[in-house]
């Protein structure tokens, strides 16, 4: 028993339509109540109509150190983006 | 000033017990969220503060609504205000579980779902009454009141099935404010409210039982002994109406708790704030 | 590349330090400090408004100090939030708090004498809280700079609903303008000092600016208030309680008297019976609350075993 409840990462659905973006923190006992104290803490203003929680010590996080070679790689594949692709001015739209 | 200006969608006949009965609930609103208030700063984790001032704000704000409609059918043209700050302890109709002193957080906690039982089933029933501004009213506190009571029932159980100390102290607090819950079984003298239809159901008390015995089963904590036999139904205590909150009758807590709310707003008559 | 230059060429390029970067031990440690103390502070802070809810003088005034108090503690719990990022946990710096080893912002040693003590507290110290924290939403340590932005968006209310507490004072009775201006009187030198010591004597300002942790220095953000404040006070035809105060045409800007740092001192030192009143409520809230946060967790254990 430490004496203090463990932390919960809390992720907001601001409204319909759109993604859960992670809001920050709450300590709680247990997930019902990690529920409760983010919604009283997070959605004051109506900031969210749906809520996750998820244990903090379960996220799976990149190490910094390895942002070089986790994300540098894509930086030279600029074919993936359309402005690559120069096209005759009658489909430049597209 | 002349007589009430009354509603003119308001039955003459019932004007003076819905008026009560309007007061009755903004009074039990009023008195719990001033007990609330008390709390803030000093609840056992900061979520908790948290949770607690927003309890508090849903009850003022149902206190206000229920008061600015009393002012509306009494036709004397009161304001909210005048409801909460210038009736003496004896005007006050709350039941006495909620002027009960704060005590600690298993007290409060176990007078708070008590309460929420209670209020659930209230507003539930009240969003079909008649009365049209109070079925409006019912739809919105029900909502709020179904998260308060999430709350306050999620916490008997933690206290009740936790440690052995909180397991103790969730019981203490059971048996010491068990008899203030007689008030919940039923409200006197509405009788007329009830056959025309703003207060549509009498059997708020049964079902407040009903979500009592089952909550304090899944928290392994034990109704009180019956104390009386007169009624005794509905609730352990049996319902003693000669010293219903409903009708007036308060323990000495009321006061001190209407003085501190009272003190500042009646030491500037007339001023705005 | 080192971590050191990784960490000077995010500073340099102005972008974000984040929770798992590399950081010298200095700038975190300066951060732990800064920004639980700024936590510790608003869950202080809460205690001289918190006393007056009970006695608000109308159910709409007890509503907004009840959510004002409310997001206060919300705001604790974003920047202890924003603490923990930083390898430190929320029950640890409580203890610190409750021992006196971090302190809390001093303003909250003065008491809340009256109710326009409420309206100056909201007005006077959370504007000059707006004046300092508006930089900090561009610190360089991205969890406390997002934290700062959402503290922000819910502080200007704060600021409007003290302001409108003063101004209806000052357009009531007699007793109630006394009563404003005595508030008035009360927090003013309080609230400009707490932009803390002037530069010339402020040790960290140079490192902290370098760091991207502070944007402006202290005298800087003190001017900005006291110009923005004039004009407020002006409009609600109270005295401001300094001779000294005046424009100053050739800096276009106002002048102002000199604060007593000695008082400053001594409420930074936390000397007094109103400091060990506050850590009182504080650490006994904490400590009558120590079987509820046991029940919870050796609850959630049974269950969670069971499952």
């Amino acid at each position: 028993m430490t004496g203090s409840w463990p932390m919960w990462e809390v992720f907001v659905r601001a409204r319909r339509g759109v993604d859960h973006v992670h809001f920050g923190s709450v300590h709680a006992a247990d997930g019902e109540s990690a529920l409760q104290a983010a919604r009283d803490l997070f959605t004051r203003r109506q900031e969210g109509v749906s809520i996750w929680v998820v244990r903090s010590s379960d996220v799976v996080a990149s190490d910094p150190d390895d942002e070089a070679e986790l994300f540098e790689p894509a930086a030279d594949k600029d074919y993936r983006f359309p402005t690559h692709y120069e096209l005759p001015a009658e489909v430049d739209h597209m | 000033m002349t007589g009430p200006d009354l509603l003119p969608s308001l039955q003459p006949s019932l004007q003076p017990s819905l008026l009560t009965h309007l007061l009755r609930q903004g009074d039990r609103a009023l008195v719990l969220a001033q007990r609330l208030g008390q709390v803030i700063t000093h609840a056992p984790e900061l979520e908790e503060d948290m949770a607690i001032a927003n309890i508090s704000l849903d009850l003022i704000g149902q206190a206000r609504h229920l008061y600015t409609y009393a002012g509306e059918v009494e036709g004397l043209g009161h304001d909210e205000n005048h409801f909460a700050y210038w009736r003496s302890a004896e005007e006050f109709l709350n039941p006495q579980l909620v002027e009960q002193p704060n005590g600690d957080f298993a007290v409060t906690i176990v007078r708070q779902f008590f309460h929420d039982a209670y209020a659930l089933h209230y507003w539930e029933s009240m969003e079909a009454s008649s009365d049209a501004t109070l079925a409006a009213l019912a739809a919105r506190a029900r909502k709020e009141t179904a998260f308060h009571l999430r709350h306050s029932q999620g916490w008997v159980v933690r206290l009740g099935d936790g440690t052995d100390e909180s397991h103790r102290r969730a019981q203490l607090a059971i048996d010491s404010l068990w008899r203030f819950t007689s008030d919940l079984a039923s409200i006197p003298d509405e009788t007329e409210l009830h056959d025309s239809g703003v207060v549509p159901d009498s059997e708020v008390g049964e079902r407040w039982r009903d979500t009592v015995v089952a909550a304090l089963a899944d928290a392994t904590l034990d109704i009180p002994a019956s104390t009386s036999t007169s009624t005794g139904t509905s609730t352990g205590a049996g319902t003693d109406m000669a010293s219903s909150g409903w009708q007036g009758h308060h323990s000495s807590h009321l006061g001190p708790l209407l003085e501190e709310l009272q003190a500042l707003t009646r030491a500037h008559p007339g001023a705005e704030w | 590349m080192e971590a050191q230059d990784r960490f000077d060429a995010i500073i340099a390029a102005d972008e974000r330090i984040e929770a798992d970067d590399w950081m010298p031990d200095d700038y975190r440690s300066t951060l732990i400090r800064q920004v639980a103390q700024h936590a510790h502070s608003e869950i202080i802070g809460m205690q001289p408004e918190g006393e007056w809810i009970p006695r608000a003088p109308s159910l709409r005034r007890k509503a907004i100090l009840t959510a004002k108090v409310q997001d206060e503690a919300g705001h604790g719990l974003y920047l202890y939030g924003a603490t923990e990022t930083l390898g430190v946990e929320r029950a640890d710096l409580l203890d610190l708090l409750h021992s006196r080893k971090q302190k809390y912002s001093s303003i909250f040693n003065y008491p809340a004498l009256t109710w326009a003590d409420v309206g100056a507290i909201g007005w006077l110290v959370d504007g000059a809280a707006i004046t300092n924290q508006v930089p900090l939403c561009r610190c360089s340590y991205g969890p406390y700079g997002r934290a700062m932005v959402r503290v922000c968006k819910e502080e200007s209310f704060h600021q409007r609903q003290g302001f409108q507490i003063m101004l209806t004072l000052a357009e009531g009775t007699d007793e109630q303008k006394a009563m404003a201006q005595g508030a008035l009187d009360r927090w003013w030198w309080p609230s400009i000092m707490m932009f803390g010591p002037p530069d010339t004597e402020s040790v960290h300002n140079a490192r902290n600016m370098a760091w991207g942790i502070k944007r402006y220095t202290n005298d800087e953000l003190r001017q900005n208030f006291v110009d923005m404040t004039i004009p407020q006070a002006e409009l609600l035809g109270l005295t401001m309680p300094d001779p000294d105060l005046r424009w100053n045409e050739e800096r276009g800007h106002y002048d102002y008297g000199e604060p007593d740092w000695e008082e400053f001192m001594q409420m930074v030192r936390g000397e007094g019976e109103m400091p060990a009143q506050r850590i009182r409520v504080r650490k006994s809230a904490h400590d009558d609350g120590a079987w509820v946060r046991e029940a919870a967790e050796a609850y959630a254990q049974k269950h969670e075993a069971a499952a």
